[in-house]
């Protein structure tokens, strides 16, 4: 259950970002998270949900964001298909990892005083 | 509410941030890295099931390479060192991280144990993870090589279960081959094709830490990553003096 950690960690990076911006509170929350990232998305969001309590984000949703696994042979550019060996079936070469494993905090919504 | 006038107003203003969640273990993780690099550690995080043969594994490493390599350890476990205590009888200096109930070590935790000599007078450390396919396998700890053991009772598809742990790994080790007289249904070929769809450059390599078969193989590997190491930190040094020196030009 490293999501516990992970959660944490955003917290806290979050309410840096809202205090260095005269913040008040937390709207919103956005990650992007992999199926290669080795995190459970329900998890980070239960995890965030129980460690907001009494921060800047007590009131904020956290929206989890997918992204496809894509695979892709850096010789041809060819996308390999989803589930095969990881080699490029024209040229022979290992893959690389162009997506998938995305574990990235996008973007946040602040409330600011309007006369600030 | 605003806090200064109570006049309630608030505006929305959005931020991109577009930043990785392990910024700060990954920072650590760096600094350790040039650590390593310059006291010319060869740092491996070996990673594996909870009965993987891990501690074995290295105990059959302290007896093949004897006083030619100055080895050191940290071993991660919930709880208890015995671990440490097995590898200081067989020779490792050993440091114990007990976690509690986290389930890795993470970068911070390996900076810490460094402070305390985890990995003074070394010339190869061994990060022997907590027994764990899942979560360990996200921090970087600032390694030169990552190598996942495997024992031949785990099933041939545990790749295809658990694709993140294998995914970045090095090398896979095959641990207790000793074993496989008595487990005739164990397919090998079922074993490299679940390795081919979660690693780019599947590596493979068969030993057992009970009869010394693949150790040999396995230190060989080690001294190439060292070769490696040595070679991409010379390069860098070079860039960097290049950069300097055009710079001051």
């Amino acid at each position: 259950m490293h999501e516990y950690s992970l959660a944490l960690a955003l917290v806290e990076r979050v309410e840096r970002e809202a205090r260095a911006r005269g913040a008040s509170a937390v709207h919103r929350v956005t990650v992007r998270v992999g199926p290669l990232s080795g995190v459970e998305p329900g998890l980070l969001v239960t995890a965030y949900g129980h460690l907001r309590a009494g921060t800047l984000c007590a009131r904020a949703e956290l929206d989890v964001a997918s992204e496809s696994v894509v695979w892709r042979c850096e010789a041809c550019g060819g996308v390999l298909v989803p589930g095969s060996v990881l080699g490029c079936p024209d040229c022979g070469l290992p893959a690389r990892l162009a997506g998938g494993d995305a574990l990235v905090l996008e973007r946040i919504e602040l409330e600011v005083p309007a006369h600030v | 509410m605003c806090d200064t006038c109570g006049c309630g107003d608030t505006k929305l203003v959005p931020v991109e941030v577009q930043e990785r969640l392990l910024t700060a273990n990954d920072r650590t993780a760096a600094h350790n890295r040039a650590h390593f690099t310059l006291h010319g550690v060869l740092a491996v995080n070996l990673m594996g099931s909870p009965g993987a043969g891990k501690t074995a594994l290295l105990e059959a490493t302290a007896r093949e390479v004897g006083a030619a390599r100055r080895l050191a350890a940290i071993t991660g476990d919930l709880e208890t060192d015995r671990d440490a205590l097995r590898l200081r009888a067989a020779g490792i200096p050993a440091e114990s991280i007990t976690t509690g109930s986290a389930c890795h070590l993470d970068a911070d935790m390996i900076h810490h144990a460094l402070h305390h000599g985890a990995a003074d007078g070394a010339d190869t450390l061994f990060i022997e993870n907590v027994g764990n396919l899942v979560c360990p396998a996200i921090y970087d700890l600032g390694q030169a090589a990552i190598v996942v053991a495997l024992s031949v009772t785990e099933g041939e598809d545990k790749p295809l279960k658990y694709p993140v742990m294998f995914r970045t790994a090095d090398l896979v080790l095959l641990t207790k081959v000793d074993l496989l007289p008595a487990l005739p249904d164990f397919d090998r070929g079922a074993l490299q094709e679940a390795l081919a769809r979660v690693m780019p450059a599947p590596r493979l390599l068969e030993v057992s830490a009970r009869s010394g078969t693949g150790i040999a193989e396995w230190v060989a590997f080690l001294e190439a990553r060292r070769g490696d190491a040595a070679e991409r930190a010379a390069s860098r040094a070079t860039r960097e003096t290049d950069q300097s020196v055009m710079r001051g030009a």
